[in-house]
């Protein structure tokens, strides 16, 4: 069976170190959070805090107090706030160790595209170019084809990119692939996948 | 020098006019100079260019000055929550430059610290890097971003004291001290301006050097997505 949504959010989880200070992006990556267990990880949220709390509880929502995808959220013990020009310089200086973001498509130079389909409304990349561009490492969660059963691990992306080279690790429903020389290693298979299917959903070149 | 004004029309008064400049504090919704959009709105100033991260949504922030058609040009990383923004985009009655949301900050930052341009890895290799300059550093790509530097810079604050040191509240400093920095003529709108002599001065945000004007009002605040979790849950 390949992985569902929060599978696939605690196999990233894996990804993460005690000590770590990480981004998650919007939709399956805000889902790791669930699964860091007693790692101590710290969460950014780029419009300026670290130490990202969990939702408030019903009464308790705070105008001033909400994450990157602006939603009302809580503060911590260790939290810290700071301006977005402080926010990007630690995301762009390499101070965060992950980001950890979801993709429309990925190719096996480790480009990636999830910002914008043309002549679809486009909405704006918001941090994600400045977030590939300069966390230490980037994971990439999708699903591993589009609801038309297309590929969406290719050779080389169609869409408008959001960073060029930027990928290092790619993980989908059907395991966890790298960015490698040459093309894209599969780490993973997901329990019950086989790598022919896995090899079958992926356009991009597996090396060995 | 007084910098306390009765209210934001006269906080406004001479600073603004059709064709101006103007850098815009907040993030979505949290942070936003509400008091001074409606006082924009009120001016009739049009023509204007807003460097703001948002667009505000379609009866509050910048869209309350979309509706009278007062923007000319929007400098932004993200509109996506504004259904008379897209309107006006789309029949080409308003441009658009989207910025990295990085690169909109550090632009604004850059634009108050008299640095007129810089050299950034975020974009290389896809739209935004298109028509600008590409240099390497030890081995790697970099593009060159422009400083921005405002005719006029609206903030929002938590607090203020009397010769404009500020005083920020949560994930609500966000754009307003980068935003605060680049403006000819910055205007603050707080929650409560406090004497002077009150505040820490080890926890200033932003110093009163890059403040002109303030005023004080009650604020709406309005949360774009209240998310919550049940007390059982916990």
């Amino acid at each position: 069976m390949p992985w569902d949504r929060n599978q696939m959010a605690a196999r990233a989880a894996d990804e993460l170190e005690d000590g770590m200070y990480v981004n998650l992006g919007i939709g399956i990556p805000t889902l790791v959070a669930n699964y860091v267990g007693d790692k101590d990880i710290t969460l950014q949220s780029e419009n300026g805090m670290l130490g990202m709390g969990p939702f408030p509880f019903e009464g308790e929502e705070d105008p001033d107090l909400i994450n990157a995808g602006k939603q009302t959220i809580t503060e911590l013990s260790r939290t810290a706030y700071f301006d977005s020009a402080t926010s990007f310089a630690m995301i762009r200086g390499g101070k965060i160790a992950a980001a950890i973001l979801g993709a429309m498509e990925v190719d096996e130079k480790g480009d990636l595209a999830n910002w914008m389909i043309p002549g679809k409304l486009v909405k704006g990349m918001g941090g994600a170019m400045d977030l590939v561009a300069g966390v230490g490492r980037v994971i990439v969660v999708m699903d591993h084809t589009n609801k038309h059963g297309d590929s969406k691990v290719l050779k080389e992306c169609t869409l408008p990119l959001t960073g060029q080279g930027v990928v290092d690790r790619i993980i989908t429903n059907l395991g966890v692939l790298d960015v490698v020389e040459g093309g894209l290693r599969i780490v993973e298979l997901a329990d019950g996948v086989s790598e022919d299917e896995m090899r079958a959903a992926t356009e991009a070149t597996i090396v060995a | 020098m007084k910098k306390i004004y009765a209210n934001a029309s006269e906080a406004l008064d001479g600073v603004i006019s059709d064709g101006k400049l103007i850098a815009a504090g907040g993030f979505g919704l949290c942070g936003i100079p509400e008091l001074l959009l409606e006082a924009i709105k009120a001016s009739g100033a049009k023509d204007l260019t807003f460097a703001s991260n948002n667009a505000g949504v379609d009866d509050f922030g910048i869209g309350i000055l979309l509706q009278t058609r007062q923007v000319k040009k929007m400098i932004s990383s993200y509109v996506g929550e504004n259904a008379e923004f897209m309107r006006q985009y789309l029949s080409g009655e308003l441009e658009l430059e989207f910025n990295p949301q990085g690169t909109l900050a550090e632009r604004m930052r850059a634009g108050g610290a008299g640095i007129p341009g810089f050299y950034t890895k975020t974009g290389v290799g896809t739209v935004i890097a298109e028509g600008k300059e590409h240099k390497d550093f030890n081995g790697e790509t970099y593009i060159m971003e422009e400083g921005i530097f405002a005719d006029l810079a609206i903030v929002k604050a938590w607090k203020a004291d009397e010769t404009g040191n500020l005083v920020f509240r949560k994930t609500a400093r966000n754009f307003n001290v980068p935003a605060a920095t680049c403006g000819k003529v910055c205007v603050v709108e707080v929650e409560e301006i406090v004497p002077t002599g009150s505040l820490d001065p080890d926890s200033i945000h932003l110093p009163g050097i890059y403040v002109h004007r303030i005023i004080q009002g009650s604020h709406e605040k309005r949360i774009e997505q209240r998310t919550t979790r049940k007390k059982e849950d916990a």
